[in-house]
């Protein structure tokens, strides 16, 4: 179903991953499984993933395709377009909002001289769409880098987390 | 009996209703419409378009119809005022996003949404901002794409889980941005796919050869029957001004629900083929094709027949006819051919090995009824490429095997069957009878039982292993049936195949079917258009030649019925035989290049749609239908054609004034005949000469089908293409 593309090959780290997590469901249910084995191919591949991908997860599953296309398709924290490897999420929901995110998303902008959306020219960095409220509002404004929550963010924090990202 | 029904109030009216039953259900059997787009009868429940919604006592907020179970002591609010608000506003919310574009939507006149939007929506919309816009899908030639129509029902991603088996379509993206979708472009290429046409609620899924072509109100409706398969799946046929525009299935529960297979669906475009015959042909002493009126035409025919019959005896002029001919049709060239003393007559176009003919049933068929499919507990079929040959059929064997049914095969080369098998076995032509004498074999271990010495020499050496043993043991209980496929009867050793077969259906008890090609071919044997039986399955005295002889050394003269030897036959060499024939006439709907060079006389006829008549399905169930479309130009129904000739030739009762008193004729005689002498001389031999075996593409098995472009197309029309260059 890849079209033109050639086929990918799941690592045996992705593949090790997979295998763990279709052990915790029952026999049968391996369909269970397609999140945990899209994040891992989603890592293998720096950051984002292929339609051959896919259809490697789905193959390794035996689930038809189209079953692994919508699970990649719905949830934010899959990127089926090519873009740069780290995911940084600043959160503007409104409690965030009212701590001034909206500025902060700003700086973030201004500093990787990308806009909401863009990757950097390096692949270093993907600054994601607007997240929905990532639920840590006591630690307002945050945002979220690879799944890791940066709370009472000022500029300077935000410089320093970034500038950490290999 | 209590403790599994209960009590429940519909709109004030006590009714007893299944413990568990879903309120929709329990609604629609007492009369109280609830409107619906997500919710269909044979689909798992997905309760997303929340249309249903039912106001029920004491619950807070109105439920869902489709996905709330019944309990004792409910009280059902279908038209309250705020089942209707919950209803009204669903609606709103669903024409948010909707296009009113029904003015150019093929789906107007007949749309679920249209429909519903007169008794449930607003007069004025309130909705102002901008409407979203979907990306068409491309799914191939058959299904055509308006996806921002869609309201995301998900009942075609549903039948592609629940029916079909093979999920083609999602649902990618979510909220705003959900569309269902393929993600990854590609055609849907499922046998039964055409049906997401149906099931779609709005004019987001089309058929796309009828596309723009008419409008629903302006047609008229017409029940047919399926003329590729033996199924017999009944269907309608929508006519404009005399032309038949599309096919749509027609629900029947016992037969195919309220599905209809691609080739169904499609087939009818065959109708109008480049080179439909429309005029009565006659070649000229110099070789030369001329249209001629019907009484040169029929006069030539009349003639050409005489000449190949007279004190000719048995070796009098060949009658072929296709197996999708009408139950009159081939009365009529059964009577005919027997008028002018010949026995050679035969519709088994691809069958290869008569030699146990004279052993065979009454009619070919299923050993069951279609409905009783759903419930076998055990099924082996021998020599099948089941979706191909009889989709609705394998639509349900694959319910009965998803239902737990232990499902075997035993076929020549590896197939995609989309359910659940127990024990696939393959192997090559010659093998396969050593695999079913092992199924045997291990059949009369587990039984403890010998098989008649005429089997020796079949099961000699035969050391039966796990699959063997687990096949036998599989049939040994429970409903259980063996099934002979269309690759089986075509095998070269039939005969064989069918002794192990009835032996082993004999020691486990099961019931022995054969799914014999075309969608008449059960109405063939009782017409009497077989070399071995004449009308009513009376055995003839005299066995005349079959198709395979008739094709492998000329007669002196040809009848062809609807078929087309060459296409519809296994022989090799097949229009050479009919180039040396003196005469070759043809009853057909088509004029096609290799027609052109053998006959010498053409006579236009009706296809199925165009003709009243009757088939008879592999259960057995005689259906009849009347004529839906107008045959073209001056093309008539064949059992009219028949007719005439009958009188032109003097032969005796050819005075039928419609195609029912045919039939009813046909009818008296089957159940007059005496079903005596069905034996055969046949001993069954080891070194049985094994021929290979060719399996046919599914859009190529009927000249209707090789004409239909949309289905050429496909997938699989295109596959074949590439395969049998024409």
């Amino acid at each position: 179903m890849g079209g033109a593309l050639p086929p990918a090959a799941l690592s045996e780290h992705t593949r090790a991953e997979i295998d763990h997590w279709v052990a915790r469901f029952p026999a049968g249910r391996q369909r269970s499984a397609v999140i945990a084995a899209l994040r891992a191919a989603q890592e293998q591949n720096q950051g984002y993933l292929t339609a051959p991908l896919m259809d490697a997860i789905a193959a390794y599953l035996q689930l038809p395709p189209i079953q692994v296309y919508e699970i990649a398709s719905f949830y934010s924290m899959f990127e089926t377009h090519p873009c740069g490897r780290h995911h940084v999420s600043v959160c503007t929901n409104i409690s965030c909002m009212l701590r001034g995110a909206e500025d902060l998303l700003v700086h973030v902008e201004r500093r990787l001289g990308i806009k909401v959306g863009e990757s950097t020219p390096d692949g270093r960095i993907f600054l994601k769409q607007e997240e929905e409220c990532l639920a840590a509002c006591t630690g307002a404004p945050m945002m979220m880098v690879d799944h890791v929550y940066h709370e009472n963010l000022t500029a300077e924090r935000i410089d320093r987390i970034l500038d950490e990202l290999k | 009996m209590s403790a599994e029904f209960v009590n429940v109030e519909v709109n004030g009216v006590a009714v007893k209703a299944p413990k568990g039953e879903m309120i929709i259900r329990v609604t629609d059997a007492n009369g109280a419409y609830i409107p619906r787009f997500c919710y269909h009868d044979k689909l798992p429940i997905a309760a997303n378009c929340r249309m249903c919604l039912v106001e029920v006592e004491k619950a807070p907020k109105p439920l869902p119809a489709c996905a709330t179970p019944v309990a004792e002591g409910m009280k059902i609010f279908t038209r309250s005022p705020k089942a209707i608000a919950a209803q009204k506003a669903t609606m709103e919310f669903l024409l948010i996003n909707h296009p009113l574009d029904c003015p150019i939507c093929d789906q107007g006149g007949e749309c679920e949404l249209q429909d519903l939007a007169v008794g449930f929506g607003r007069d004025i919309s309130r909705y102002h901002e901008r409407k979203r816009v979907v990306k068409d899908l491309s799914l191939g030639p058959l299904v055509s794409t308006d996806m921002t129509r869609c309201i995301h029902c998900t009942r075609c991603v549903r039948f592609g889980q629940e029916i079909a088996g093979i999920q083609e379509l999602g649902t990618t993206g979510r909220g705003e941005n959900m569309q269902i979708g393929t993600f990854v472009e590609h055609s849907v290429d499922h046998e039964l796919s055409g049906n997401i046409i149906d099931l779609c609620p709005v004019g987001a899924l089309n058929s796309k050869p009828f596309r723009f072509h008419a409008r629903a109100w302006e047609m008229t409706q017409h029940p047919l029957v399926s003329p590729h398969d033996g199924f017999g799946s009944r269907l309608y046929g929508h006519v404009l001004r005399g032309k038949l525009m599309r096919v749509v299935p027609q629900p029947c529960e016992e037969i195919n629900e309220t599905w209809i297979c691609d080739r169904d669906r499609y087939g009818y475009e065959g109708l109008a083929a480049a080179d439909r015959l429309t005029a009565p042909r006659v070649r000229a002493s110099n070789g030369q094709w001329q249209d001629a009126d019907w009484d040169t035409a029929l006069d030539a025919m009349a003639k050409g027949l005489r000449a190949a019959s007279t004190g000719r005896g048995a070796d009098g002029a060949g009658y072929m006819a296709h197996p999708s001919s009408t139950l009159e049709e081939l009365y009529l060239l059964a009577r005919l051919a027997e008028g002018l003393g010949s026995s050679n007559i035969d519709h088994r176009l691809r069958q290869r090995d008569f030699r146990d003919q004279g052993g065979d049933p009454l009619v070919p068929h299923l050993s069951l009824a279609i409905a009783d499919v759903d419930a076998l507990d055990a099924l082996l079929i021998v020599g099948s490429n089941l979706r191909a040959e009889l989709p609705m059929l394998a639509h349900r064997v694959r319910k009965a095997a998803r239902r737990g049914a232990a499902v075997s095969f035993l076929n020549p080369q590896r197939y995609e069957y989309l359910f659940p098998t127990a024990n696939v076995l393959v192997a090559n032509p010659a093998q396969m009878l050593h695999e079913l004498a092992g199924v045997l074999g291990a059949a009369l271990e587990a039984g403890a039982a010998a098989a008649p010495a005429s089997l020796a020499p079949l099961l000699a050496g035969v050391a039966p292993n796990v699959a063997h043993k687990a096949i036998a043991a599989s049939l040994a209980k429970g409903q259980r049936a063996i099934w002979l496929g269309a690759l089986a009867l075509r095998h070269s050793a039939y005969a064989e195949l069918r002794a192990l077969a009835r032996e082993l259906a004999r020691v486990t008890g099961a019931t022995l079917g054969e799914l014999a090609e075309g969608a008449n071919a059960a109405g063939a044997y009782l017409a009497g258009c077989t070399p071995h039986r004449a009308a009513g399955g009376m055995v003839r005295a005299a066995y005349g030649r079959n198709a395979r002889q008739m094709l492998e050394e000329p007669l002196p003269g040809y009848l062809l019925l609807g078929a087309e030897p060459w296409a519809d036959g296994l022989q090799p060499h097949t229009l050479a035989t009919l180039e040396r024939a003196r005469f070759v006439g043809a009853i057909a709907s088509y004029a096609s290049p290799a027609m052109l060079q053998v006959a010498q006389v053409l006579l236009p006829a009706a296809t199925f749609a165009e003709t009243s008549g009757t088939y008879v399905n592999l259960e057995g169930r005689w259906q009849s239908f009347a004529g839906a479309a107008r045959p073209p130009g001056s093309a008539r129904p064949a059992w009219k054609i028949l007719r005439v000739l009958g009188n032109l030739l003097d032969l005796e009762g050819f005075e039928y004034q419609s195609s029912e008193i045919v039939r009813d004729e046909l009818r008296a005689a089957v159940e007059r005949a005496p079903r005596l002498g069905y034996e055969s001389a046949f001993v069954p031999t080891r070194s049985a000469a094994v021929e290979t075996l060719r399996d046919l593409p599914m859009y190529r098995l009927d000249p209707l089908l090789r004409r239909a472009p949309s289905l050429q197309q496909t997938r699989a029309g295109l596959a074949a293409a590439a395969e049998y260059p024409s």
